[in-house]
């Protein structure tokens, strides 16, 4: 299932600069493994060495925390936008 | 002057120059200031900081920002005021009460706004930005005006009407976004990567943080150079709990106080959006994000970036943390005043409340002196008082309505 995967400034230059690219996969963790298939370097970045996603990283899908949905487990609809966002400062 | 090596990741370690970047590329942790402590020690003293002033400038040498002259609306040194009542009625032997209410826009984002846009001007940027509960939108607006900077300010619509009109009345932009705090935190983050603005808590954070410090230094300088023995600060992102608990470590490693800070922080909160302090409640190790939903609007950040930051000072200097309903909340704004004179936004109801709560729980005890920072006027939230505040008898303009109202027997007991 083809989705759009939003990627942060920070990680742009693995995406050759893109601030948008498409990738596959019905679930968060199938998407983020389509990501890596596709820009080698991603994982790295995302997870941190016991596989889980690096505490300072939040993935939303559709503007929903996936940390209130079912965390990389959460499911992925095709044409769903799943942003990759740095942690929330205060105003 | 600014003594800086360059910044580093909080998370990770790893470091960068200096430049308008805030996460770390690695792991996405908050970047911080590193100094060279040893060319502020030399720098630095107490009679200098005692010439300089009367603002958050003093301190300098401590701060990030070489901008001469400094995007200053004379932030800072606000009024440390004993609480002698406020201490009396909690049950508490010394409380002091950091107010700053008294700040140019009201609130103490105006020490870390100075300290970012004076950054923003040295890094060349000529529009000034960021997302903001309302504190700093206000903060911004005017400072930008003050340096003669185009603004943008993005808030969530729903915002107390004071504090949209006292952003937009400064003529910049202000943007009113369809969605909570953290989603409009969002959008910015992305727009902070499209445009060159300096979003004074996105790209320019980094800096902007350190202006916090200074709430530490001045409670040191206001009470002879001493710390306090516990502290008491709000949490919304956890930013400035952690920086004002650096600040005091600072006094020290830079030979401006002499022994090490002892001191117990903890951290306030609104039951209504606590991620950090139900994790200390929880004795948790992992914070779960919240939906804010509270009328401490200003402490409304579901997904707290620096909330581990604060979780782990207050558990390592001994504090506590306390979660306070809207209630608590509306009361200790109406004790505060009561007892002190001081009227506090729904924030510093929050503190308010927490210290009342610590202190009935034996946390905060009586044989500490504590330092309690109110950071924002009670004008801004006027709509959390409105329902219960108001004049105490509307009459006509006659001695008999007057009896009536105040009759004289249950005068003289009054007086």
């Amino acid at each position: 299932m083809a989705v759009t995967v939003r990627i942060p400034t920070q990680l742009r230059e693995l995406s050759g600069g893109a601030a948008e690219v498409s990738a596959e996969g019905a679930t968060v963790a199938d998407v983020l493994q389509d990501l890596e298939a596709k820009h080698a370097g991603f994982s790295e970045r995302l997870f941190d060495a016991q596989g889980e996603l690096r505490r300072f990283v939040n993935v939303f899908v559709a503007d929903e925390d996936i940390r209130f949905l079912d965390g990389v487990n959460t499911d992925v609809a095709p044409g769903a936008t799943v942003s990759i966002v740095p942690a929330v400062a205060g105003g | 002057m600014a003594h800086v090596h360059g910044l580093r990741c909080r998370e990770c370690g790893r470091e960068y120059d200096v430049a308008p970047i805030f996460t770390c590329e690695w792991c996405f942790g908050p970047l911080e200031v590193a100094y060279d402590y040893d060319a502020i020690r030399a720098a630095v003293s107490r009679e200098k900081i005692a010439a300089g002033p009367l603002s958050i400038w003093r301190y300098a040498d401590l701060l990030p920002s070489d901008r001469n002259p400094a995007v200053d609306l004379g932030a800072g040194f606000t009024p440390l005021v004993r609480a002698d009542r406020l201490a009396a009625e909690l049950g508490l032997g010394e409380v002091w009460i950091k107010n700053d209410t008294v700040n140019p826009t009201n609130s103490f984002k105006d020490r870390v706004t100075s300290v970012a846009l004076s950054k923003a001007l040295e890094f060349g940027f000529k529009v000034a930005a960021c997302a903001s509960t309302g504190n700093l939108a206000n903060s911004v607006a005017a400072h930008a005006a003050h340096a003669g900077l185009r603004s943008f300010v993005f808030i969530p619509a729903d915002l107390e009407q004071g504090k949209v009109m006292t952003t937009a009345v400064y003529g910049g932009n202000v943007v009113a976004i369809d969605g909570n705090y953290d989603a409009v935190n969002r959008l910015c983050a992305e727009l902070a990567g499209t445009y060159p603005w300096a979003f004074v808590n996105v790209n320019v954070r980094t800096y902007y943080a350190e202006g916090s410090k200074t709430l530490a230094f001045e409670t040191a300088e206001q009470l002879g150079w001493e710390v306090p023995d516990h502290v008491v600060v709000p949490i919304a992102s956890g930013s400035l709990l952690t920086k004002i608990r650096k600040g005091f470590d600072e006094l020290h490693k830079v030979g401006l106080i002499d022994q090490e800070p002892n001191l117990r922080v903890s951290g306030a909160q609104a039951e209504g959006c606590s991620p950090v302090a139900r994790a200390w409640l929880d004795g948790a190790d992992t914070i779960k994000p919240v939906k804010p939903d509270t009328i401490a609007k200003s402490l409304a950040i579901g997904n707290p970036a620096d909330g581990y930051f604060a979780l782990d000072a207050v558990r390592q200097t001994g504090g506590g943390l306390a979660a306070v309903n809207d209630d608590e909340i509306v009361d200790a704004m109406k004790l505060l005043a009561r007892t002190e004179g001081i009227f506090a936004e729904t924030a510093g109801g929050v503190t308010i409340a927490t210290l009342k709560r610590l202190a009935a729980d034996g946390i905060v005890r009586s044989d500490e002196r504590v330092v309690a920072y109110v950071t924002g006027h009670g004008l801004k939230t006027l709509d959390a008082i409105e329902p219960t505040v108001g004049p105490t008898a509307v009459i006509a303009p006659t001695l008999d309505a007057f009896h009536e109202a105040f009759p004289p027997d249950l005068m003289q007991e009054q007086a």
